[in-house]
């Protein structure tokens, strides 16, 4: 167990559907890695049951250390596992900087004390690296889509995470704005945090991943360099057919 | 303003609101006042849990009956002073409360109402089998006539609502400013986005069903002295219910402004109903009020006041901040 998060032999079915069938991932600290798949493969499952969202049935999830079987989403957060949900959730009834405030309340703070003055600084501080600073005091409802997922991520990385799982969290944007989020990315990974990356856009799962995994039917069918995983028959078939 | 001085600002306008009864001197007063007090108790207990969490209660009667039966089965077994009959009941229902929580912890929206609403026919079934207390028959507690130095006894118990009152108020308040009241708030908008953002979800939902329920345990505790003869269908009835869950949407529910407005109002209106009109025209008054204020201002009164008055978002949610100090909003 040398990764930060190690998923070994991982299960989840809802009925008699096979969702994710003993999936098996080792992520290294201050990794990039990608994960795709075609719809419907099983990614956002893998993602609830890492954090906790969903409990799996069988296998187990170590991260940093720690065994999290059993543990609820919100602990997991705590330990420093946070992710962005495909469609942004944002609390609707809190301006932007209240929605920073909740990780950092609940979550930062459990771990290190904090003055208030400190954690108003640090709402505003991440609303400026999303470049939402000026609508601190707005709600969420008066945002674009774009500022939205923005919002999603900024949020996610107010906890200050270990691993951050952005799950699609450029779907509908346009080229420069999925710059704006990888520039965003990569400057977090600079800074040390591991980030699983979610994404149908290729062009930017490949400018970003140092690896890549695919998912398909619920079952990892490559796990490597992304030129290599790109050109992997079996890949190509699950994505163009025969 | 800072949570001791707004304590004592309640405490002042408590005391003049009880020195303007003494000075009217007519005991009608009392009883009508002591009918809205416990209604801005009950309202501001619901909100606790309806308006800062989302978990819409059905079964205000229940903690409010279990208030008041408390307070019936210590007097049969030991006559206490009131004050320690409402923190006994407050024990008790908190407990209820903290029951109801953990068996409806995965239960949402309609579900959970329907629920509650099971649990005050459970709890007024056992009640009306419970022989000590009376059962159905009902049971007398007789109310000493005069109490030195209010003179008589309603004062008393109107002095103690109001006490209750201020007290409630004061934790509502405390709590929406506090970091509790922003992961409650977190619970209303989006479970899994708080999961996600590291708050106890569960733990904060028991935390409010048992402040909520404790709260209206304590509105009921000295109920049975009011009223002198307690029957199960006089706290278990409908209007406990209606009446706790319209006044705060009347008012408004993100702040604690809300129901303290919507209980005097509608709980005003209710008593002058009843004494011009007749007693039983109250429902229907709620009613006609809700089904209105549905339409017209979904967000209650003070929605309706800054959507007039001012366009600031900020102040409409009622800005929780966590220090007094923290620096002011950016324009």
């Amino acid at each position: 167990m040398t990764g930060l998060l190690e998923v070994d032999n991982l299960s989840k079915r809802f009925g008699g559907f096979v969702a994710l069938e003993g999936i098996s991932l080792s992520v290294r600290r201050g990794e990039r890695v990608g994960l795709i798949g075609p719809n419907g493969s099983g990614k956002s499952t893998l993602v609830n049951c890492i954090c906790g969202t969903l409990q799996n049935e069988t296998g187990s999830v170590h991260f940093d250390g720690h065994t999290l079987n059993g543990a609820s989403a919100h602990q997991r957060t705590r330990r420093g596992l946070a992710r962005t949900f495909q469609l942004p959730r944002p609390f609707a009834s809190l301006c932007l900087a209240d929605n920073m405030r909740i990780p950092l309340l609940y979550s930062v703070a459990t771990r290190e004390r904090h003055s208030a003055g400190d954690i108003e600084d640090r709402c505003l501080d991440l609303l400026r690296q999303v470049g939402l600073d000026d609508k601190a005091r707005r709600l969420p409802r008066e945002l674009t889509q774009v500022e939205m997922r923005k919002l999603e991520l900024a949020r996610a990385m107010a906890s200050e995470p270990k691993l951050l799982i952005a799950d699609e969290s450029m779907a509908g944007l346009t080229h420069s704005e999925i710059e704006d989020i990888l520039t965003l990315l990569n400057r977090l990974n600079e800074q040390g945090v591991t980030i699983i990356l979610i994404e149908h856009i290729m062009r930017a799962v490949m400018s970003f991943s140092q690896r890549l995994v695919v998912l398909v039917s619920g079952r990892k069918i490559a796990d490597g360099e992304p030129e290599t995983v790109v050109r992997d028959p079996e890949v190509e078939r699950a994505y163009l057919g025969q | 303003m800072r949570s001791d001085l707004f304590l004592l600002v309640c405490l002042a306008v408590g005391g003049v609101v009880f020195a303007a009864a003494m000075t009217l001197g007519n005991d009608y007063y009392f009883f009508a006042g002591y009918v809205v007090l416990q209604y801005v108790v009950l309202s501001t207990a619901w909100n606790v849990l309806g308006g800062y969490c989302g978990y819409v209660n059905f079964g205000s009667a229940a903690f409010f009956a279990v208030g008041a039966y408390a307070t019936v089965a210590i007097h049969r077994f030991h006559p206490m002073p009131i004050p320690f009959l409402v923190a006994i009941a407050g024990i008790a229902s908190g407990v209820v409360g903290l029951g109801m929580g953990y068996l409806t912890l995965r239960l949402r929206g309609a579900f959970f109402a329907i629920a509650t609403l099971a649990l005050a026919v459970v709890l007024e079934t056992l009640t009306v089998n419970w022989d000590y207390v009376g059962g159905s028959r009902g049971a007398y507690i007789v109310r000493p006539e005069a109490i030195a130095p209010f003179g008589s006894y309603i004062r008393y118990l109107f002095l103690i609502m109001l006490l209750i009152a201020i007290g409630a108020i004061t934790i509502a308040r405390l709590i929406e400013r506090s970091r509790l009241g922003l992961g409650f708030a977190t619970i209303r908008d989006d479970e899994l986005a708080a999961e996600a953002s590291g708050v106890p979800t569960l733990r904060l939902k028991l935390i409010a069903t048992t402040i909520s329920g404790a709260l209206m345990g304590m509105a009921g505790a000295p109920f049975p002295y009011y009223i002198g003869f307690l029957q199960p269908s006089s706290v278990f009835g409908l209007d406990y219910a209606i009446n706790s869950i319209a006044m705060p949407l009347i008012g408004g529910t993100t702040s604690w402004v809300g129901p303290l407005l919507g209980a005097v109002l509608l709980g005003s209106l209710q008593q002058i109903a009843t004494v011009t009109i007749s007693s039983a025209v109250n429902l229907l008054i709620v009613g006609f009020l809700l089904v209105g204020f549905v339409i017209v201002a979904p967000n209650g009164i003070i929605g309706l006041i800054h959507k007039y008055v001012q366009h600031r978002p900020d102040i409409l949610i009622g800005r929780r901040r966590i220090a007094a100090d923290a620096p002011g909003p950016t324009p």
